[in-house]
């Protein structure tokens, strides 16, 4: 097969389940096909609870883009954003600072295509923005002109990893990556992090049922365990409690016995820069 | 019954409620900020069950708030109506004058009304999203197929503009596409699609490009190069590289095959051009020296035994003279005429007619069957020549020396043959010229080539190979010696002893003479000194006779050299004579004969040399700066007998006189015989040179003959 130039677009192909769709699906929300849900119904009946997954994973996100906030960061980098349903980071954000500045990045084009029909539809795209970009190739980020215009690499910014990393396999070089945005990051800059884990919850064994479905995707899913996604955070200072389950990051009620266990397949972590 | 301000039963109301619905929904709200999302429901929950006259509808909005907040799980359904149905009665009385049984129709009615709020807001929202989800499909896809128009675009522009020729076909060879240079290449575009691709890639070796051809549609290798000419819509040839590539499908296969096409036609002009400038004579057009070394050397690599060659060296007699008296514009023309003369002799493929010099011509006869096929090709060339050439209003006649080479190729090199045929031609020439000779081994390894004289010419000044002989000049009447002519030998190392004949020519041509010329006056006058303080008796002391070239005679240096020698030697200028050939001062005008004029000057004496073998003009003996005459030895032919030709005695009697009364004295050549010194005495001739009164000898044979003479 030849090797398309890179400025040669990519074709849409929806007979594909796409990551995003299926995200959207475990959220509750109807913004997928056929053949995303049947992806995800697969995943759910490896591993049950992954849904639940999916609301602690935007919960923790929530209470770390707060953190950030407290920390007095105006401006959010929230790459492999996927579909934007609801509770999204700028309207968590401007809903205490409504001159803070978000840039999405996904390299779904539907996604993309999505999140920018409903940020033009909100109309503030001089706050928010949504740029295409793969994060395994980090300079396509950095160079993306709509990153470029709504924030400024002098000032700290908070670079949300949500649920992207485990998508990324180790010859992508994942670490590789995570360094090259470290770098161009201003000290007390935030990095946040959250990543599937087989080492706690239920089911240790749903690697494979689970890593079947996503092989049916374009890209991997890849559990690492609280050790691994700690060597995400080179060059950071990791904040209290550290890279924990998902619920476990400064909870803000206290845990109960009511939540499901599946949620501590899902580890969290944030960091500052030095 | 709860207890309590109706607000706190509202508040309890939707603890329970939200402890119940929170876990089934997907909202980003935290539990606390949920159920005070939930107070304001529970309150219309409350107004609308004790409203009069009752009307279940404003329910249906908390269904729809419910689905607004995410509560979209079709299992908190059932909780959501189960919190209701059990505890709003009990939390939110209607008030007095409602009975338990009204209430709790009440209550069932105002939850199917939730449910009907709950299920359109589903509904609605479903559709939406999934509406919002396609739209960005659609759109994303427009984006796409719009970037892949403009992708498109831009390869379409590449394919269209491009410089090479580009072509795509089906695997049965069929041409599907074809861009603008391609057509234009081809000059016609029906004609760059009617031919099938292995018709493109056809070359001289039709095999093996169908072979690639073959391997290439079967998927077998990606592409390979060829080139190869085709012809153009206006019959014009069309030279191309080719390269032919294989596109495959998503899935590997060969799809179709893509034939790149640079025209290299002009480029391939231009390199024979250049080949033809590099191997070929400019002025005559004929192959030059490297094309025929190249034949040569290829007709000598194929050592089959029974192959042959032959070579002709043509070398023009008397080309010289054409040169100097007409010019070189007239000598080229009679260059670029003998060239198209030699090639009428040129009678099949296998030879060649080279230009390799000035005026030498080379006639190459690859693979002869016989010798007589070589001799025949130097006959033809000397037939050629022997028609006067018309050139500037004039008949111009030169002929040819050929010298032959032929026989086996065996282990010779070109190098060999071409020097063999060299000497061999100058055997022609010393015959006479305008003949062939054949090359005899044995009369090679004698033969010396000029051209190692020629180059050995400076280098044997520089060694001293060079001495000379002195032949004496007797006075008739008394025999005494009044001195010796000087004549230059050249002892070669491996030659031998060389006389002038042999490179004295060499020198003039090369301008060696010039040096070589310098050294005989100076070695020739001190000799003389040497007999000059030698000389004992009366009457004046021996001198010497030096010959001058015509080429010394105009060095600008000749006078002041003159000058020169005789002052670092001392010698008396009476006692030297320098002889002057009668041909080079016919035609003299006054600015060749002042040298002259200023050497007699000096007291220097000038002989005129070989009188009597050129045009003799008696006329000019009145005014050229000369004392001495020489005859020539033809007129001393007849008088070696008794019987002397009356003739030659009339003819030297009456130069003699002439020269006398000119003041003239007059010396004899070639005097062998003591009848031949009789008569010259009897003539009134003064001196006379030859065998009969001494070979040439080194110089102190001169004191001895002096001696015995006076003895």
């Amino acid at each position: 097969m030849t090797d398309r130039p890179s400025w040669a677009p990519q074709g849409i192909d929806l007979t594909v389940p796409s990551v995003s769709r299926i995200y959207d699906y475990f959220l509750g929300g109807s913004h997928n096909f056929e053949v995303d849900r049947e992806a995800a119904r697969l995943v759910i009946r490896a591993m049950p609870g992954v849904t639940k997954i999916s609301q602690a994973n935007r919960a923790v996100m929530h209470r770390a883009v707060r953190f950030a906030m407290d920390r007095g960061i105006d401006q959010f980098l929230d790459i492999g954003s996927g579909i934007p349903t609801f509770g999204n980071v700028h309207e968590v954000v401007h809903r205490t600072n409504p001159g803070a500045h978000v840039v999405y990045v996904d390299n779904d084009p539907v996604a993309v295509a999505h999140s920018r029909a409903v940020l033009n539809e909100a109309g503030n795209t001089d706050k928010a923005a949504i740029a295409a970009a793969d994060l395994r190739d980090p300079r396509t980020v950095l160079d993306n002109p709509e990153v470029k215009r709504l924030l400024d690499f002098d000032r700290p910014v908070a670079l949300l990893l949500v649920a992207v990393l485990h998508l990324l396999s180790d010859a992508d070089k994942p670490r590789e990556v995570v360094a090259a945005l470290r770098d161009v990051l201003a000290p007390g800059s935030v990095l946040v992090v959250t990543h599937a884990t087989l080492q706690f919850g239920p089911t240790p064994s749903a690697q494979r049922g689970v890593q079947e479905v996503y092989q049916r995707t374009t890209t991997p899913l890849i559990m690492r365990t609280k050790e691994e996604v700690e060597l995400f955070f080179d060059g950071f200072e990791l904040v209290e409690p550290g890279v924990v389950p998902l619920p476990h990051w400064r909870p803000e009620v206290p845990l109960s016995d009511d939540d499901d266990p599946a949620v501590l397949h899902g580890l969290a972590g944030v960091g500052l820069k030095a | 019954m709860p207890r309590g301000r109706p607000g706190d039963k509202l508040r309890r109301f939707a603890a329970i409620w939200a402890r119940a619905i929170y876990p089934l929904t997907a909202t980003s709200m935290s539990r606390a900020e949920f159920e005070d999302y939930l107070l304001p429901l529970t309150r219309v929950l409350g107004d609308t069950l004790k409203a009069r006259p009752f009307d279940p509808r404003p329910a249906s909005e908390v269904g729809t708030a419910l689905v607004a907040a995410h509560c979209t799980d079709p299992e908190a359904l059932p909780s959501i109506l189960g919190v209701i149905d059990a505890y709003l009665v009990l939390y939110c009385p209607p008030g007095p004058g409602l009975d338990n049984d009204e209430c709790r129709v009440r209550c069932s009615r105002l939850q199917h009304a939730v449910a009907v709020g709950f299920s359109r807001a589903l509904r609605e929202r479903t559709l939406r999203e999934q509406e919002s989800i396609i739209r960005a499909a659609l759109e994303a896809q427009n984006d796409a197929e719009g970037a892949l128009a403009a992708s498109e675009a831009r390869f379409r522009a590449v394919f269209e503009g491009a410089a090479v020729g580009i072509g795509i076909a089906d695997l049965d060879g069929q041409v599907l596409e074809v861009n603008e240079a391609m057509t234009r290449m081809f000059g016609s575009e029906s004609l760059a699609m009617r031919r099938n691709v292995t018709e493109w890639v056809k070359s001289a070796d039709t095999n093996c490009a169908r072979g690639l051809n073959g391997e290439l549609v079967r998927g077998e290798r990606d592409r390979y190069d060829v080139e190869r000419a085709y012809q153009r819509v206006d019959g014009s040839m069309l030279w191309a590289n080719v390269r032919a590539s294989l596109l495959r499908d998503a899935a590997g296969r060969p799809q179709y095959q893509l034939a790149l096409i640079e025209d290299v036609t002009e480029r391939r002009g231009l390199l024979r051009r250049l080949r033809h400038q590099a191997t070929h004579d400019a002025l005559t057009g004929l192959p030059n020296r490297a094309l025929f070394f190249e034949r040569l050397d290829a007709a000598l690599a194929d050592d089959t035994p029974t192959r042959r060659i032959g070579v002709c060296y043509l070398d023009l007699d008397g080309f010289k003279a054409v040169n100097d008296s007409l010019g070189h514009a007239v000598g080229d023309q009679l260059l670029v005429a003998v060239a198209e003369r030699l090639q009428t002799c040129v009678t099949s493929p296998d030879q060649l007619v080279a230009r390799i010099g000035g005026d030498e011509f080379v006639a190459l006869h690859t693979d002869p069957k016989a010798p007589a096929d070589v001799t025949a090709l130097a006959e033809r060339i000397l037939d050629a020549l022997s028609a006067p050439f018309p050139l500037v209003g004039r008949e111009l006649t030169v002929h040819g020396s050929i010298g032959i080479v032929h026989g086996p190729v065996e282990s010779r090199i070109a190098a060999d043959v071409l020097r063999s045929a060299d000497i061999t031609m100058y055997r022609a020439k010393e015959q006479g010229g305008n003949r062939y000779e054949v090359a005899d081994p044995v009369a090679d390894a004698r033969a010396i080539t000029r051209h190692g004289l020629t180059n050995q010419l400076p280098s044997a000044l520089e060694h001293d190979e060079f001495f000379i002989e002195y032949q004496p000049l007797v006075g008739l009447d008394d025999g005494t010696v009044h001195g010796a002519e000087a004549l230059v030998r050249w002892c070669h190392p491996t030659h031998g002893i060389l006389g002038p004949d042999q490179f004295i020519p060499l020198a003039e041509s090369t301008g060696h003479i010039v040096g070589l010329g310098r050294w005989v006056l100076e070695r020739a006058a001190r000799q003389a000194y040497v007999w000059q303080t030698e000389h004992l008796g009366s009457g004046p002391p021996p001198r010497v006779n030096v010959n001058l070239s015509p080429i010394q005679l105009q060095h600008p240096e000749l006078v002041h050299e003159v000058a020169r020698v005789l002052e670092d030697t001392g010698l008396s200028p009476a006692s030297l004579c320098l002889e002057v050939t009668e041909s080079a001062l016919i035609g003299a005008d006054e600015d060749t004969l002042k040298p002259l004029r200023q050497i007699a000057d000096l007291g220097v004496s000038i002989a005129l040399d070989d009188f009597g073998t050129g045009y003799s003009n008696l006329s000019s003996l009145r005014w050229l700066p000369v004392s001495v005459l020489k005859l020539d030895r033809s007129f001393t032919h007849g008088m070696r007998g008794h019987a002397a030709d009356p003739v030659d005695l009339k003819i030297v009697g009456g130069i003699v006189s002439l020269a006398h009364a000119l003041g003239l004295t007059v010396t004899v050549e070639g005097v062998e015989t003591r009848t031949q010194a009789d008569h010259l005495r009897a003539l009134g001739c003064d001196t006379g040179q030859g065998w009969y009164y001494a070979r040439p000898g080194p110089p102190d044979r001169l004191h001895t003959l002096r001696l015995a003479d006076a003895g």
